[in-house]
């Protein structure tokens, strides 16, 4: 009951893809978009690292114990980064 | 090669030559060699056991020059830096050198196979090699620490640490900084172990409370440390280029660090306790001769704390500045860690109800445990009140208040553990006397020695400090004096335990009459841990109170 | 990791020290099956990945902050890095996964010479991107890049096309993430490459088979997150300021 094994077909396709993305955000950064670069330039980078995540690194036909493994690395990073900003995005608040 | 190709996950048992008659883990082979050469998880937590033992009585000694110190308002034994560098060596040693590798290391390390019924850990090369990275973490640490030493605290607080400080600072985080990869590599051991490893039979609801609490306390191990090892690289980094991240003249936010830090450091409070918690449940079962209460709570109450662990780490951070709106979520949210720690001494109380209790020494300490967590978990709740905070913030209320939880529970916790499990990691007994004394010493000299300063910081008594005002000087002494009690309780137990090596009563494989996998094979156990890989066919406490006479 | 457990069953006679080798088994002692032994190894990788996350996660959080707070100065340094350096690396960066994903499909259906070749690519790749990035750095240095090396404050407080005026300690303070978090991934990448390299010499002595393949497997886990990080690394790092056409030069 090995996992199966990633077709070299499918490897082509997202490696194709990725690419595409690279220049795509690449070519984003000459617009003028300001603070947005950032945002923009994340999501694609999201897109990319979800191809790398399911299919380079099989996560598609993982067990679930690496899913659960994977999840915990993203929550527990949420919750570093959510719970910092939560202090420095209301620093100006004057509450008192 | 190929016949070894199986389906399925059920583990089955291979041939395996018998065993000689008295061979076990101990005398299978000697030398030094078979020692620094181990894979064997038992060997591996005699190791960690001799290290981290070395290292208590070495934290210990600073806390005895500082209890010695306070004895006079004036600190007339020593000057005032070299207070300092004492109090930092103490909290170093004793939080990354002691209190978070003692229960997983040295009792987890000998148990998480046995408990499961398996052979060894998942890695066991890795669980060697990170014995010899947490030995050279500690040997550079010790070394900075006795060279020049540290005056930064154990927090290591920015921009005094990364600016100001002209201590050791940098060789004392590359020694903690690299034994956080061994913190790192055993939690990730430990849930490997569980998720694959598992006897057959031994489905997640059937795991015993201690390997909950060691699941959960491995969470905490694997997601917390790396924050904490980028913390020591950035202070690092700013401290040897003079960039400044953390540096305000620089643009940088000194507060920042103090979030990555406590980020680590508050749910490292969680490694220590959390096992203990799951030996208090073994142990309270035991010699209760009753089924745990509510055992799916207890499970669930590990994880709660694990996982609400990591929303808590800015009530450390209330009078540093943050955000009024961020304070009050951070309190809000640390009440709420509140619930699963309850839940779990609730549990506990409702197993000895009506129970079969026998006093014995493991039980002792155990019930030391309840009473000492449960104080230091309650003022914890005024901690987590903002406005009360303001006025205790940085006295020795804090520091009563995490003693109770790091010593009086942490600690209490693992004298419980390595009392249980002492017949089965040596197949002997030691004096019953001794060890009942060792445990009435530590709790009186423990409540003697952390009482008073519950006082003293609700008068304002700063910590760190190395003279005070005159008046508090009663209270100091009171508590100069516990401590001396506490050094003979923790001394005590040094002096039995070796001394029933040579000449305690053999054990036998249960002394206790206790369930779980781990009694039913020889004391001390065999290299491969059980001769026939064992099935299980119920869950981990089926005690019965009928039976129980003819036990103790 | 602990992929290489090749330990055989522990013999009786040689109890001392590491088990001997009864023969070349491919189970270590304490396992009772592959499959067991294969899934530990690559949830002990993943879960290895997951404390790496929370690694470059605190950096990540740290330059969080300070891009909300100086948004104007981190834009404006960014703007200064060399995109086109970046945007080929994160090419050849990509290349090498690929290179690496077939390196796993080799061994799985046990094409050598394939797997061979993909691992050698895959080295290869793995040293242009470290290549490179020392050109960069140079480049970097060249152009007053540096905090602290060569960095020259009165360049920062006129900077055209952003909105406020810009402070050259921020800008510093943005230059010193940008070598941070590059150099940590560098530092990943020059471990990858030692763990290709160990896959290349098992691989030459026929040990990289269909039956144990995980070694390639585990390691390749680990290459893709190091090419994840660099994914993210562009935006935040390179593309985060406006750049023009123009900039695309070495």
């Amino acid at each position: 009951m090995s996992e199966p094994i990633t077709q070299t077909r499918t490897y082509y396709t997202v490696f194709a893809a990725l690419i595409a993305l690279t220049l795509v955000t690449v070519f984003v950064s000459f617009l003028e978009l300001g603070a947005w670069h950032t945002t923009v330039g994340v999501l694609i980078g999201v897109v990319k690292a979800s191809l790398v995540g399911l299919f380079f690194m099989h996560l598609l036909h993982s067990s679930k114990a690496s899913w659960l493994a994977v999840l915990a690395g993203l929550f527990w990073f949420a919750i570093l980064i959510a719970l910092t900003l939560s202090d420095y995005l209301t620093r100006q608040v004057i509450a008192y | 090669m190929s016949s070894a190709i199986t389906t399925g996950f059920i583990p089955q048992a291979k041939p395996r030559p018998p065993r000689a008659p008295g061979e076990n883990y101990l005398n299978v082979a000697f030398g030094v060699r078979s020692w620094l050469f181990t894979t064997d998880h038992k060997r591996i937590a005699i190791l960690y056991l001799v290290t981290v033992t070395i290292l208590f009585f070495i934290g210990g000694a600073a806390a005895t020059v500082i209890r010695l110190n306070l004895m006079t308002p004036t600190g007339d034994l020593v000057p005032a830096d070299t207070y300092n560098k004492l109090f930092s060596a103490h909290g170093i040693i004793m939080v990354w050198f002691f209190l978070v590798p003692v229960v997983p290391t040295v009792l987890g390390n000998f148990l998480v196979p046995m408990m499961i019924g398996a052979r060894d850990l998942a890695f066991p090369k890795i669980n060697l090699l990170s014995w010899y990275v947490f030995t050279i973490g500690a040997i550079i640490t010790l070394w900075a620490l006795l060279a020049g030493g540290v005056d930064t605290g154990w927090t290591f607080y920015t921009p005094f640490s990364s600016k100001y400080a002209r201590t050791n600072v940098l060789p004392t985080m590359i020694g903690i900084f690299i034994s956080g990869f061994s913190s790192i590599m055993t939690g990730l051991n430990f849930v490997a172990t569980m998720h694959t490893m598992r006897a057959p039979g031994l489905i997640w609801w059937r795991m015993p409370l201690f390997l909950w609490a060691h699941y959960a306390a491995s969470v905490i191990l694997i997601l917390a440390t790396p924050v904490l090892a980028m913390a020591l690289i950035l202070v690092g980094v700013e401290r040897a280029w003079g960039i400044g991240i953390f540096d305000p003249e620089l643009g940088g936010d000194p507060v920042l660090f103090q979030h990555l830090f406590w980020f680590y450091s508050h749910p490292v409070v969680y490694i220590m306790l959390l096992p203990a918690m799951g030996i208090v449940s073994e142990i309270v079962t035991c010699f209760s001769r009753k089924h745990i209460f509510g055992y799916v709570f207890i499970v669930w109450s590990s994880i709660g704390i694990a996982v609400l662990g990591f929303l808590v780490w800015a009530h450390h951070m209330f009078v540093a500045g943050q955000s009024v709106y961020s304070a009050m979520i951070f309190s809000a949210l640390s009440y709420m860690v509140a619930v699963p720690s309850a839940v779990k001494v609730f549990n506990w109380t409702a197993t000895l109800y009506k129970g079969s209790i026998a006093f014995e020494t493991p039980m002792l300490f155990a019930l030391g445990f309840i009473a000492l967590f449960t104080m230091g978990g309650l003022t914890g709740l005024f901690l987590a009140a903002l406005g009360v905070d303001m006025h205790v913030h940085d006295t020795y209320f804090i520091i009563a208040h995490f003693h109770f939880i790091m010593v009086g529970g942490a600690v209490m916790g693992y004298m419980a553990g390595l009392h249980y499990w002492w017949p089965k990691m040596t197949g002997r007994m030691y004096s019953d006397f001794l060890s009942k004394l060792a445990a009435l010493i530590v709790f009186v000299g423990f409540i003697l020695t952390f009482l008073p300063q519950f006082v003293l910081g609700y008068l304002g008594m700063p910590r760190r400090y190395h003279v005070y005002p005159p008046e508090f000087q009663v209270l100091n002494v009171m508590s100069s004096a516990g401590a001396s009690i506490l050094a003979v309780g923790y001394v005590l137990p040094l002096f039995y335990l070796f001394w029933s090596l040579y000449a305690g009563k053999p054990s036998g494989p249960n002394p206790w009459g206790a369930t779980g996998l781990e009694w039913q094979t020889p004391s001390p156990p065999p290299t491969h841990n059980f001769d026939e890989t064992p099935i299980v066919t119920t869950g981990p406490y089926e005690y019965s109170m009928e039976e129980s006479a003819g036990v103790h | 990791m602990s992929t290489n457990e090749s330990v055989g069953a522990a013999s009786r006679a040689a109890p001392a020290g590491p088990a001997r080798h009864a023969g070349p088994t491919i189970l270590a002692h304490h396992f009772a099956s592959l499959e067991q032994q294969r899934e530990t190894a690559t949830f002990g990788m993943w879960m290895f990945l997951a404390t790496e996350v929370l690694i470059f996660g605190a950096v990540f959080t740290c330059y969080a902050v300070y891009r909300l707070r100086y948004a104007a100065d981190f834009e404006a340094a960014s703007a200064r890095l060399n995109i086109l350096i970046g945007s080929i690396n994160t090419i050849v960066l990509l290349s090498s996964s690929l290179t690496m994903a077939l390196s796993v499909h080799a061994t799985r259906v046990g094409r050598r010479q394939m797997l061979l070749t993909c691992l050698l690519l895959t080295i290869l790749l793995g040293g242009m991107f470290l290549g490179f990035k020392v050109v960069e750095y140079y480049k970097d240095y060249v152009e007053n890049l540096v905090p602290g090396l060569a960095f020259d404050p009165s360049e920062w407080t006129k900077v055209e096309g952003t909105e406020g005026p810009v402070h050259p300690q921020r800008v510093q303070l943005m230059l010193v993430f940008y070598y941070i978090m590059t150099g940590l991934h560098a530092a990943h990448m020059i471990v990858g490459m030692g763990l290709l390299i160990w896959l290349v010499v098992e691989a030459r002595k026929g040990l990289l088979t269909p039956v144990r393949y995980m070694p390639v497997e585990v390691i390749g886990l680990y290459w893709h997150f190091v090419d994840i990080v660099w994914i993210f690394l562009l935006p935040l790092l390179y593309l985060t300021g406006t750049h023009h056409v123009t900039d695309l030069h070495f």
